[in-house]
């Protein structure tokens, strides 16, 4: 089920460079989701039409909380706003996350795909082990969210400039890093290697992709990605067959 | 006391507002968010005789009080549409227009042939998409194509057959003209107009398919036009569409001549968009005492 719900923005802070960390009041959509889903928030500015496309990053109490990157008009406008303002979203969308019933835990981020995996970690981290690999091009934001929820934590940084320097699946290989399913998100390259080197060890892997949408429920087939069907391919629809994927079905260009 | 009831080839629709083709899917998606027993009718997504697999991602941009889309008419075919989304959309006290679509005039009217014999109230033959290579908007741009794809259509389809008409062209009235000496029982129109985005710091257009359909309010004041220019020029009704996003968009739809409307690209910003426009005519209706849409439609000379 999947709701349209006006909230009142919480908190709304910087946290890096673009990045904003930012909590809205939503008890009827923050009550039907799970980690790993998205909801679609409208500019609602006469100009930009159509809803963002936003992860969910993590679920509270009536409310929920988003760590997005301003890149475009629309997640400009959101930076912009203050606590108290109001905001219409569309949601919970998508599939989510399977929470696995396996014990070892990989979670792997990239950049502003990190936070998604917050609210997954926390649903992890009473059924085994959580490792989380995260990496960024430069700094890093959200560690301490991930250390408070018990998992290991380490972080690789293109610039080197916080953690490994490198990328985050080379991080994952000087380690020799095994477990059982790694849940991932993030650009489409660093998906790609993870969904490799998954496949290299034999470990399940769950990847959430990205595409450009326009509804976000599935109606206007605007999201498509290539998945593996029988002998041929398909068009799937990120936003309601996804975002979250088994790496092995997704045709990676 | 008011009526919004419209006929349209024979065909009564307890309200003027359907949706637009490529923007409902086959409603049950919307179906969460808007009672689809409200709509007049649901005019589906374009359906093939056989499955289509659609243009590249990205499919999206946004630009200006619009979006371009490239979907490419993606479709699981006639023959899943019939099995999955007929049964789903029958549920409900509604119409239902399957748009049509093909590469060639054999695949338009083998799709209109399967299509006949299923419980669907009219067909809209989709001339007029701007993200197909073959067929779409090639047929529906030329008016000797536009004549044989809509004679050839004719003569197997056993539905009133609406056309949805391409804004791409120099003279609507002129290709409004040929889809009805050529047999159509109504036009449909606008489809989108062809439009590119491209993305500087990429050096490169943002579709995939590099050109696209522009939707959404921009294109209303170019819809409206064209919707008045051909309800002038031909008999046959004209479902109207392009920008609507409000009850006074609809209206003024009606004013320039149409029976009535659609709703598209709102519906991707607003998912309750019909309802609200549904209700604001009734409300327009009854605050400026108009019995009938009869009585304001093509009021525009």
């Amino acid at each position: 089920m999947k709701l349209v719900e006006t909230g009142i923005i919480l908190k709304n802070t910087s946290v890096a460079p673009d990045i904003y960390d930012m909590t809205i009041r939503l008890p009827e959509i923050s009550a039907l989701a799970v980690c790993g889903q998205f909801v679609e928030v409208y500019p609602d500015n006469g100009v930009n039409l159509l809803a963002r496309p936003i992860s969910i990053c993590q679920i509270g109490d009536g409310t929920l909380r988003f760590v997005f990157q301003a890149v475009g008009a629309g997640t400009r406008l959101f930076s912009s706003l203050k606590a108290g303002q109001r905001l219409r979203v569309l949601g919970p969308c998508g599939n989510g996350y399977p929470i696995s019933e396996e014990k070892k835990f990989i979670l792997v981020g990239g950049g502003i795909g990190v936070p998604p995996l917050l609210e997954t970690a926390c649903r992890l981290k009473d059924k085994g082990e959580v490792d989380v690999f995260l990496g960024f091009r430069s700094g890093s934001f959200l560690r301490e969210d991930f250390e408070n929820t018990g998992a290991n934590v380490y972080i690789a940084s293109d610039d080197g400039s916080a953690g490994f320097k490198g990328n985050v699946v080379g991080l994952m290989e000087s380690a020799g890093v095994q477990g059982d399913v790694i849940y991932s998100c993030g650009p489409r390259i660093m998906l790609k290697a993870v969904a490799e080197y998954a496949e290299k060890r034999g470990i399940k892997a769950y990847v959430s992709m990205e595409e450009r949408m326009a509804c976000g429920i599935g109606a206007c087939v605007g999201c498509t990605l290539k998945i593996k069907d029988g002998n041929g391919i398909s068009n799937k629809k990120v936003c309601k067959d996804g975002p979250v994927f088994d790496s092995r079905e997704v045709v990676w260009q | 006391m008011i009526d919004t009831r419209v006929k349209i080839a024979g065909v009564e629709f307890k309200n003027p507002v359907t949706t637009a083709s490529g923007t409902f899917g086959s409603g049950r998606e919307y179906g969460e968010f808007a009672d689809i027993n409200r709509l007049g009718a649901v005019t589906v997504k374009g359906v093939a005789a056989e499955p289509w697999l659609g243009n590249d991602s990205p499919r999206i941009a946004e630009v200006y009080g619009g979006m371009l889309n490239s979907v490419g008419l993606q479709n699981p075919g006639a023959e899943y549409f019939i099995k999955e989304d007929i049964p789903f959309l029958r549920q409900f006290d509604t119409r239902i227009i399957v748009n049509v679509c093909g590469h060639t005039i054999d695949e338009y009217v083998k799709a209109v042939e399967i299509l006949s014999e299923a419980d669907v109230d009219m067909l809209e033959l989709n001339i007029s998409c701007p993200n197909v290579k073959e067929g779409g908007m090639a047929f529906g741009t030329d008016c000797k194509m536009i004549e044989k794809v809509v004679g050839e259509v004719k003569k197997k389809a056993k539905k009133p057959l609406i056309v949805k008409m391409s804004p791409n062209v120099t003279d609507i009235t002129e290709t409004s003209k040929a889809a009805e000496a050529a047999g159509a029982d109504a036009l449909s129109m606008i489809n989108t107009i062809t439009g590119m985005k491209i993305d500087i710091y990429r050096r490169k257009p943002v579709l995939a398919n590099k050109i696209g359909g522009l939707s959404g309010p921009a294109v209303k004041p170019v819809a409206v036009r064209m919707v008045w220019q051909s309800a002038k020029a031909v008999r046959i009704p004209i479902i109207g569409m392009g920008g609507i996003t409000t009850a006074e968009d609809a209206i003024e739809f009606i004013m320039a001549g149409a029976s009535m409307t659609a709703v598209g690209t709102a519906n991707f910003t607003n998912p309750t968009a019909t309802m609200d426009i549904i209700s604001g005519i009734e409300k327009f209706m009854t605050e400026n005492n108009i019995g009938s849409l009869d009585e304001i439609r093509g009021i525009i000379e």
